[in-house]
């Protein structure tokens, strides 16, 4: 636990300090038991000793301002703090370009709390000025491609200001460093299904693409339900595109037995059933024995879900039986 | 080929037993333990605390430990008179997070009548939004997580017909995801924690007819990683609390047979600390009430008998829920 009292020499009380002594700090008071305040804790308990003060007097002064800033230091989730910023810098007409800077750094600081990524929204919205948001973002997925404050305020961003442009370029950048990384994908989708749309040869672009990165990872959960995902839009749907199932059928043949493949190839094999398709690679059976290798062998710690599934395609052979009686 | 998995591994030494003892003590005196660093440090979601220690205390049976009358009284002083809403602590701003805590809590005792109930209701319903959203509180933003709050909030007041539950459940269902899951926002990548949240919108809804069952329960049956432990999204650490969001959706989809119980349980009891008591993230981490609170429901939902049957929506004791007469929808296999 990081010692805040003893982190910063030149730090004064605000109990000590001459323009304060107008205030009484107020302690906090949840009405169960006293308060007991310790040593290593007592610029927290002077800083939010002061803060409920002002909030209560509802001061809206630039000392105030400045003792928020004090108060996010110590501990930048406390939304009531922001809150009261917000109203301040409303209040006092404060320079919102610098307050843009302040709180970019208290981001890099603490990128995974929801409050200064709000923050930061409102203050956007108030300028209208998106310019900055793609790079503050990219930066703080840098450090965590898969920091979910950071792909919402992006996402938000685009999607309010359109700015579209090069956002594919920058998803392919991130899958070239970690194709593994579901945020990206995700982000990949969030992209054409608000943007470029589904037009076939999209469509057949992006499948070509994610196989490209299958061949190259091919035990990847991201990029196989990414498959799944664009294949919604495929008319031909799941079972019914040709370069998909060779593309698998020459992986399985290539003695590749990745949870993921085996797992898609059950779910042509009962598209096909349902859509009275089925071939020599993709039935019942076929569908059957692949439940049973992951539930005994490949993914047994699912075993059970994949026996549910073994069952379900043994419902398909009663009912097609009794259809043909 | 790749399998490549980030994981944890479980030590010879861990916890292999349930603590029970440990962890009711570990929570008493957390709760009064004002001279901690860590009770000045999380003042701003003191309401939430509260509910994660005194549901902990009710499923393991130990809840007279609590000051009860003290909460009471503390709950009383966080409404907000203005607008309704519950704050996390007095003098906070009220937030639809801590509303829905301190309502929690109050229907644990049984004693919703120390707020003004109509008060609350006006302050959900004044977070609706027309696309049937909700914000958090009134700086707008915008969350599944708050949809569900609404919707529990209400319920547990009988009151949801304050708001337009179709379209709140039509905003939950436009954040479905190609792969059958949920974020938080239309567009926003799945996640384990926001799936409990919409699907448990959902089960509060009589909605669940909406999901794609199958799909989803798979997607959380793939967070299950080889240490028995759960992840809240693909190629993530896990986290004990994902035991609790994936194994209560797991549950209102009636499905929680799909994932190894046996090799959860022991992760879960490896997330003990043999000498402070409570549940950590991960073994060998800092405890918390928040981890002690979802390790414990989780083993409840494996079926352990030592710890009191807890609701897989509302995340609160089964008595509670009978109590209050609420049949939050679970699917039929």
């Amino acid at each position: 636990m990081s010692d805040c009292g003893d982190s910063d020499a030149g730090w004064i009380f605000y109990k000590d300090r001459p323009d304060w002594n107008d205030i009484k700090p107020v302690p906090e008071d949840d009405g169960i038991t006293p308060v007991v305040v310790i040593a290593h804790s007592e610029k927290f308990e002077d800083v939010y000793d002061y803060f409920r003060a002002i909030l209560q007097k509802d001061e809206k002064s630039q000392r105030a301002l400045e003792l928020t800033k004090d108060a996010v230091e110590l501990n930048s989730a406390n939304y009531t703090v922001w809150q009261y910023r917000r109203e301040l810098l409303k209040e006092l007409g404060t320079d919102l370009r610098s307050e843009l800077d302040y709180v970019e750094s208290v981001i890099k600081i603490s990128p995974k709390n929801y409050q200064v990524w709000h923050h930061r929204r409102v203050l956007v919205e108030w300028l209208q000025d998106p310019s900055q948001e793609l790079d503050l973002t990219a930066e703080a997925l840098l450090h965590d491609p898969k920091n979910y404050h950071a792909w919402q305020h992006r996402q938000w961003a685009i999607k309010s200001f359109r700015l579209y442009d090069k956002e594919i370029e920058f998803v392919d950048s991130l899958l070239s460093d970690d194709v593994r990384n579901n945020s990206a994908w995700n982000q990949r989708y969030f992209v054409h299904n608000n943007h470029t749309g589904w037009s076939d040869m999209n469509v057949q672009r992006e499948i070509c693409y994610t196989l490209e990165k299958i061949k190259f990872v091919k035990n990847n959960e991201s990029a196989w339900n990414y498959l799944r995902g664009i294949l919604l839009h495929d008319k031909r749907g799941i079972n019914g595109n040709g370069v998909v199932t060779a593309f698998c059928e020459e992986l399985y043949k290539n003695r590749c037995r990745s949870p993921f493949l085996l797992a898609f190839i059950i779910d042509v094999c009962e598209e096909a059933i349902k859509k009275n398709e089925t071939n020599g690679f993709h039935n019942v059976e076929r569908a059957k024995e692949l439940c049973t290798a992951l539930a005994t062998k490949y993914d047994k710690i699912r075993e059970k879900y994949w026996m549910y599934l073994r069952d379900r395609f043994e419902m398909y052979v009663c009912v097609n039986g009794e259809n043909s009686q | 080929m790749s399998f490549k998995t980030k994981d944890v591994v479980l030590s010879q030494t861990r916890p292999t037993t349930l603590l029970l003892q440990k962890h009711a003590d570990y929570l008493a005196s957390y709760g009064l333990n004002k001279d901690d660093f860590e009770y000045c440090m999380t003042e701003y979601l003191r309401m939430s605390g509260i509910y994660w220690s005194l549901t902990a205390m009710e499923l393991m049976d130990q809840s007279s430990r609590m000051p009860k009358d003290d909460i009471i009284e503390f709950i009383s002083l966080c409404q907000d008179s203005e607008s309704g809403g519950i704050s996390a602590s007095n003098g906070h701003d009220p937030h639809m997070l801590y509303t829905l805590s301190a309502v929690q809590v109050l229907a644990m005792y049984d004693r919703s009548d120390a707020i003004n109930i109509d008060g609350v209701v006006k302050f959900v319903v004044s977070l609706q939004q027309d696309d049937g959203s909700f914000f958090g509180d009134k700086w707008g933003e915008v969350d599944t997580r708050f949809s569900f709050c609404a919707v529990m909030t209400l319920s547990l007041l009988h009151r949801l017909d304050a708001i337009n539950v179709n379209r709140a459940v039509d905003f939950v269902l436009s954040c479905m995801n190609f792969d059958g899951g949920f974020g938080s926002k239309p567009g926003s990548e799945s996640h384990a924690g926001l799936i409990y949240c919409c699907v448990g919108t959902l089960s509060i809804c009589k909605r669940m007819d909406a999901l794609k069952v199958d799909e989803l329960a798979w997607w959380l049956c793939e967070r299950q990683l080889p240490s028995g432990g759960l992840n809240g999204r693909p190629e993530k650490l896990p986290d004990l609390c994902y035991s609790w969001w994936v194994m209560a959706s797991l549950s209102m989809l009636n499905r929680i047979h799909w994932v190894d119980q046996e090799k959860l349980e022991q992760y879960i009891l490896a997330c003990q600390d043999s000498e402070t008591g409570g549940f950590s993230d991960r073994p060998g981490d800092i405890t918390d009430p928040f981890h002690t609170l979802f390790g414990l429901a989780g083993l409840s939902l494996l079926g352990n008998s030592s710890i009191k049957q807890v609701n897989p929506t509302y995340c609160m004791p089964q008595e509670t829920i009978d109590r209050l007469r609420l049949e939050p929808q679970i699917l039929l296999i």
